[in-house]
């Protein structure tokens, strides 16, 4: 439900940020005080965020166990999907993180003529990570316009990333993560629509940043590729907020700010939406822990004493039944 | 109310085909019979002192509730929020993405959207999102927030009382969100307004009174296990004396109440002393802490303290070194996750170490507690105990991985290891079925009430396919496991779905082919049935 | 357990991570682009001749384009002749129309390239022109 909503609120900020810079001519709000804005709040609001996690303690240690455990006996344990030392949490953090392990396991169920099947499915797997690498690397790609040189670490990373030396309608070289964060957020999107169990999961905040994203790509593309923008000019705008010297070159169309504005939605969006998993996927207690819960005492802060029955009172209820069956009591 | 066919149960579900309307829109939820319990007694609730303690029917349309019972609920969820970090991060990060959806054995035997994992954390999320969030506040539906109201309340209790904290779809989900941990908060905040079930707070009830669930009194628990005991000495020749109560035994045992009451459960408690018997083991019963399990789990946490206390208290009374923990799924989860923090440090008892073959169960330094699973197996690796394997070759074996030990724990091998010394033939279920992919037995936290049973019957499907297949491929018979609650609910799924498959416990398995010193010849195993070669 | 420190660190990274680009703009100097045209042979031109083949907007825009449709036209269609807007012809040629105004690669080409960030690969097959000036330390 509500993907109507989602593309039309995409649109509108569309049409926004056109209506804004080409026809009114605010491109001081949408070059200077909105990126400035977005990025503020996108910095506090995710600190803020965190905090207000962080305050809430882990009262149990509750890993999801997913492999043998250790043990004195000689079974082999799995050190990485059931840790017992901090080391295995950090391993098992760091495939969560940057391999999707958990989703790796994913599979499908089928019921067919009454039988129940289940299989392997790696295609969410491959999405995700295809998406969230893609932007990654897109998001590095882009430190060449916030940095007075660009560092060898960004140019080897585009140099990779154009290393198929494809040229599409002319010029540049094309970006390989250019069309799969396409390909992978049309097939997450295509998903949303697809798939009627997600279809109906799904919320107009899903598809919300998926539009979003998809419009920021499609106005990237459309000025690497198709009308070429002044790339100089744009660097020194985006150099100019690094400065704290904004400057607004008159060269920059109207595509550039929609791009920019996009960004800017999706910075300040960030922390009020579920787009903090990127910081709460850290903080998850079922993963971050390790599973030495009997070698190790957990402790809970705001553990408080509660009332329970003491063998007294229930020797008193029962101590002449048990005399009378042999069971040795306390008073006699 | 009587069920439908197995070949008709799921032939309509089809998991592919969601409602038209959307779920936010689909008030009020429509109590079927069989998929819901019933409600708790106002008895069993004012025992233990909970809110609310009065006669609660699920199908009135007033539940009675307090005047300010919303309040209760929003500042319970408050209160929950910032004491749990677990609750607080997934109610917040969950992106919907849907990897957990058929992973729940009650979404798959029921196509029912709300029990898709997401869709269940997502009832209570919308009410979270409408009083603690902005997006909510300010987009309201459209920001997938909700307000609490009576329909509501009762949507979450119909679905918070049909999830068994398996924990199935927290290992697929790419941010470990637990719905375990959603549905045990939930049940919380439920709670907080008296709505319970009856089979899970006359439990509750029971064992804050006597000790244990089935409400088995110290004179009762004894003579319980002296038939047992007769039963041995009919199949063994071997009399045995069960300890209860005994100051100054070296260890304490501890067991689900199951396993005092009915079979498959008996066998395997005929089993464990047995085994204790054969190693002249010094231990000791106690008729106070005569219950592992604990429904109070399935409540809330300060009552599922408040039950388990008594287990180290008697450890303290009794003045035993450490306790030995019989075979059972949640027991362990609260054991192994819970206990020490909420009753340690244990410093009253000493690091476990097995009498009979000097191993030092490291592992369990802090909490002082051995699985029965972990002692057996020792054993059996230092070739303590003689076994007659052939008693058991009339069974073809597979093993059913109960999800707390499995999720919460992780202990997959031990058990296996058993099996394969004390068995001939045994075959496990395929891989996406077992050990940590495990699938529940549809009535796990206090499900398995009779009135539930097209539920259980349809959770339980997930794993009664997979032991048909091995059931249809390798011949198996026999579903072994280490919970009580998996002996108590799978006979009747197993009869329902694959009749010719029984189940058991491993002790039990152990037991009927240990050759005990000074046995006669044995005709019988565990249950009177001739062994193998010694049919008439 | 709250596991403080564990986030106050976390949030460290993730905040030196964001703010990279500033910190790293701290005390480096503030660039400017100025691509130079005031080479000798620009400089001898007659004034109503000093134009490029394309208007100095369009070229900022699409000399990458251009240049790579020329090679292509030339290596691959055997073509040499481009006819402007203008209906000017030119010779379709990097080193022999561009570079003959163009002698200050470094000042010309580089100023931009470097300073955002491209890398052309026109030099891996022609050969780069020797410039008379030094070639001065990148910025």
């Amino acid at each position: 439900m509500g993907i109507g909503l989602a593309l039309i609120s995409v649109l509108g900020l569309i049409l926004f940020a056109y209506v804004g810079t080409a026809v009114i001519g605010l491109n001081a709000l949408f070059a200077i005080v909105f990126p400035y804005a977005a990025f503020i709040l996108f910095v506090i609001g995710f600190i803020y965020r965190v905090v207000k996690w962080g305050k809430s303690p882990v009262p149990y240690r509750i890993p999801t166990t997913a492999g043998q455990h250790y043990s004195s006996l000689w079974f082999k344990q799995n050190k990485i999907d059931n840790p017992s030392t901090g080391l295995g949490v950090v391993l098992r953090m760091f495939f969560e993180v940057f391999a999707f392990r958990s989703l790796f396991r994913n599979t499908k169920a089928e019921l067919l003529q009454g039988r129940l099947y289940i299989g392997s499915s790696k295609w969410l797997w491959l999405g995700a990570i295809a998406f969230h690498y893609s932007f990654l690397v897109i998001f590095l790609r882009h430190m060449r316009f916030f940095t007075p040189e660009t560092p060898w670490v960004i140019s080897l990373i585009e140099s990779f990333d154009s290393f198929l030396q494809v040229h599409i309608l002319g010029s540049p070289l094309l970006y390989i993560t250019n069309i799969s964060i396409l390909a992978a957020l049309l097939y997450l999107l295509g998903r949303r629509i697809i798939d009627p169990k997600i279809k109906y999961i799904s919320l107009p905040s899903d598809y919300f940043p998926l539009f979003l994203i998809l419009g920021i790509i499609t106005t990237g593309v459309l000025m690497r590729y198709f009308f070429k923008v002044d790339v100089t000019a744009i660097k020194e705008l985006t150099l100019g907020l690094v400065y704290l010297k904004p400057v607004i070159p008159k060269e920059i169309g109207s595509l550039f700010y929609i791009h920019l504005f996009l960004v800017s939605i999706l910075f300040a969006y960030f922390p009020f939406s579920k787009l903090m998993h990127m910081g709460g996927v850290f903080l998850s207690p079922t993963r971050n822990v390790a599973n030495n819960n009997r070698m190790k005492r957990h402790v809970n802060p705001w553990e408080y004493p509660v009332k329970h029955r003491h063998y007294e009172e229930y020797e008193d209820e029962f101590r002449e039944k048990m005399k009378k069956a042999g069971i040795p009591v306390e008073k006699e | 109310m009587r069920l439908p066919r197995p070949e008709e149960l799921i032939s309509d579900v089809n998991l592919n085909k969601m409602p038209s309307r959307r779920w936010m829109d689909t008030l009020p939820v429509e109590f079927k019979p069989g998929f819901y319990c019933y409600g708790a007694k106002g008895k069993n609730l004012e025992y233990v002192g909970f809110p609310n303690a009065r006669d609660f029917h699920v199908t009135d349309e007033d539940w009675k509730l307090p005047e300010d019972w919303k309040k209760i609920v929003i500042e319970g969820i408050k209160q929950r929020i910032e004491r749990f970090r677990t609750f607080h991060v997934f109610m917040d990060i969950c992106v919907r993405c849907g990897a957990c959806a058929d992973k729940c054995h009650f979404f798959i035997g029921t196509a029912d959207p709300k029990n898709m994992p997401v869709l269940r954390a997502e009832l209570l999320r919308s009410v979270y999102r409408k009083y603690f969030t902005s997006g909510g506040k300010i987009f309201g539906k459209n920001g997938g927030a909700r307000e609490l109201d009576l329909d509501i309340l009762k949507e979450l209790w119909y679905y918070f009382y049909q999830c068994t904290e398996c924990r199935r779809c927290s290992l697929f989900c790419p941010y470990g969100i637990d719905t375990a941990e959603i549905t045990i908060i939930g049940r919380e905040l439920l709670n907080l307004l008296g709505l319970n079930t009856d089979w899970i707070s006359g439990p509750v009830a029971n064992c804050y009174r006597t000790g244990n669930h089935l409400g088995i009194e110290p004179h009762t628990m004894k003579s319980t296990l002296e038939f047992m005991c007769n039963d041995i000495e009919d199949i063994t020749g071997i009399r045995i004396e069960p300890p209860i109560n005994k100051k100054g035994a070296e260890i304490l045992f501890v067991t689900p109440s199951g396993d005092l009451f009915a079979d498959p459960g008996i066998y395997n408690c005929m089993g464990y002393m047995m085994l204790f018997h054969e190693l002249g083991l010094d231990y000791t019963w106690s008729t106070f802490a005569s219950e592992g399990g604990n429904f109070g789990f399935f409540t809330s946490l300060e009552m599922a303290k408040r039950l388990h206390s008594k287990i180290y208290e008697e450890a303290k009374r009794l003045k035993v070194k450490w306790i030995l923990g019989g075979e059972c799924g949640h027991m362990w989860r609260v054991w192994h996750q819970y206990h020490d923090t909420w009753y340690g440090p244990i410093d009253f008892l000493e690091e476990p170490v097995s009498p009979i073959t000097g191993t030092k169960f490291e592992h369990a330094k802090s909490t002082k507690i051995v699985h029965i699973s972990e002692f057996t197996a020792d054993l059996i690796r230092h070739g303590v105990l003689k076994f007659d394997k052939r008693r058991n070759d009339n069974l073809i074996v597979t093993f059913h991985d109960s999800c707390n030990v499995s999720r919460g724990m992780g202990m997959f091998e031990e058990p296996r290891y058993i099996i394969r010394n004390v068995c001939n033939h045994f075959y496990d279920m395929p891989d996406e079925t077992i050990r940590e992919q495990t699938f529940c037995c549809g009535s796990g936290s206090g499900l398995n009430a009779g009135e539930i049973m097209e539920q259980r019957m349809r959770g339980g499907f997930p794993r009664a396919n997979a032991v048909r297949y091995v059931h249809e491929k390798f011949g198996v018979n026999m579903l072994a496991n280490i919970c009580a609650i998996d002996r108590a609910a799978l006979p009747p799924l197993m009869q329902y779905w694959v009749p010719a498959v029984r189940v058991s416990g491993v002790t039990e398995l152990v037991a009927n082919a240990m050759i005990m010193k000074g046995e006669k010849e044995r005709e019988m195993n565990l249950r009177m049935e001739p062994l193998p070669g010694k049919e008439e | 357990m709250y596991d403080g420190w564990k986030i106050i660190v976390g949030l460290i990274v993730f905040i030196a991570f964001v703010t990279l680009p500033f910190t790293w703009s701290t005390g480096k100097e503030y660039l400017k682009v100025e691509p130079k045209i005031d080479t000798p042979e620009i400089q001898k031109l007659p004034e109503a001749e000093r134009k490029c083949v394309e208007s100095k907007e369009f070229m900022r825009k699409e000399h990458m384009k251009m240049l790579i449709d020329w090679r292509d036209a030339v290596v691959r269609d055997g073509k040499t002749l481009y006819v402007n807007s203008q209906g000017k012809s030119f010779n379709m040629s990097l080193q022999n129309t561009c570079m003959q105004c163009h002698t200050n690669k470094s000042k010309f080409c580089d100023e931009c390239h470097n300073y955002v960030g491209v890398k052309p690969y026109c030099w891996d097959c022609h050969i780069e022109p020797k410039e008379n000036i030094k070639k001065e330390a990148r910025l």
